[in-house]
């Protein structure tokens, strides 16, 4: 989405404000720039970066969420991948943890491969989520309303989707220079 | 319940493996999350953890794949169920984040098109399933009646030593399924 059309807020921006609200949870985010930025903006343990599986974030959040009930579990996912892997949303509906919070940051392009365009300019991602069964959805742009329903499902039973529109602004990132083998040992220590 | 040297007594004479025994057997070799994708050879298996509550049913075999990774982080013993077109769906997912991130993890495969004998949609996968595993470097065993015990022994020691996935493909008729 092109900050002209009315989303003056970076995906960057969005998940620096998120990432303040956020302290040892595990934050399972998806490949492309979003991994690349998280680890830009605060690199913690509990993060694990995705480099591949495309669509997969919020089935790995799934199996940590089953197998750790008492810990809160938070995705960082792209609209290009909840349309890759949406039969998720749907098995998340019908499993309901109550421990589950899936972010989407929606800017309507597939940003890591040169912004083609994906289909969620027309299909609200939060309906389908609360139509599969996600018990709180929203669908916010400004930073305050951001703010405000992130911590408000960090309070709540689950599973809750936060869809945040965000423009098509990329940081200047690099790669996550961490090795895969590293981020698997390091968030399974760090979640213990 | 059955231990696994109970389980050995009754596998020893070749016959058709009890879905509870097979069971009973993978949680005795420490797999303690199941979740997967149905197949008609795989039904009295997933029928036996539904009842015990063991089960996390997936919608496709790659979700499943990445449900059994974030489990496998949280400390558990993952295993999939899935057909072997399952194998398919899964392949990315198998490379791109198992391989890459070494997790490992069990997948019970059930061997459609085993032989040529099946419906059409089994008939080439079936047929290259092994070579396909192979080029993927997956470590994969045939179950059988007659080596039931020291195939789970391997599927245990080979997940602990590679940390990648390993296949334990199951044909018609070994393991006693809903309709035998």
């Amino acid at each position: 989405m092109r900050p002209e059309e009315g989303t003056m807020q970076s995906r960057a921006m969005a998940m620096a404000a998120l990432l303040e609200l956020l302290t040892d949870q595990p934050v399972i985010i998806c490949n492309g720039f979003p991994s690349r930025e998280a680890y830009k903006i605060a690199d913690r343990p509990t993060h694990f970066y995705m480099i591949g599986s495309m669509g997969n974030a919020p089935a790995i959040a799934l199996g940590v969420a089953v197998a750790k009930p008492n810990k809160q579990v938070v995705v960082f996912d792209g609209d290009g991948n909840v349309l890759m892997g949406m039969g998720t949303l749907a098995t998340v509906g019908a499993l309901k943890p109550k421990n589950f919070i899936h972010v989407v940051f929606d800017n309507e392009v597939y940003g890591t491969t040169g912004n083609q365009p994906t289909i969620s300019n027309v299909v609200p991602l939060e309906k389908v989520a609360k139509a599969a069964g996600y018990v709180n959805v929203e669908r916010v742009r400004e930073r305050e309303d951001l703010v405000y329903e992130f911590k408000d499902m960090l309070k709540k039973d689950g599973p809750s989707m936060l869809l945040v529109k965000v423009n098509e602004m990329v940081e200047d990132v690099g790669r996550v220079m961490l090795d895969p083998p590293d981020i698997t040992k390091r968030f399974m220590k760090a979640i213990e | 319940m059955r231990g696994f040297f109970g389980v050995y007594l009754e596998w020893g004479n070749g016959t058709m493996i009890e879905s509870d025994v097979f069971v009973q057997a993978l949680q005795d070799i420490g797999v303690d999350f199941y979740t997967g994708v149905p197949d008609s050879i795989l039904g009295g298996i997933i029928a036996e953890l539904m009842e015990r509550r063991l089960y996390t049913p997936a919608v496709r075999e790659d979700e499943a794949v990445a449900m059994a990774a974030g489990a496998y982080m949280s400390g558990k013993v993952p295993a999939v169920l899935m057909q072997n077109s399952g194998l398919g769906t899964s392949l990315n997912t198998l490379i791109s984040l198992n391989m890459i991130y070494c997790q490992p993890c069990i997948l019970i495969v059930s061997w459609r098109g085993y032989q040529g004998k099946d419906a059409p949609e089994h008939l080439v996968m079936g047929e290259v399933m092994p070579q396909f595993l192979d080029t993927m470097k997956i470590p994969h065993r045939t179950l059988s009646e007659k080596t039931a015990i020291e195939d789970l022994k391997w599927l245990a020691e080979t997940f602990m030593k590679q940390r990648i996935p390993v296949a334990l493909l199951i044909t018609k008729g070994v393991v006693k399924g809903l309709h035998p």
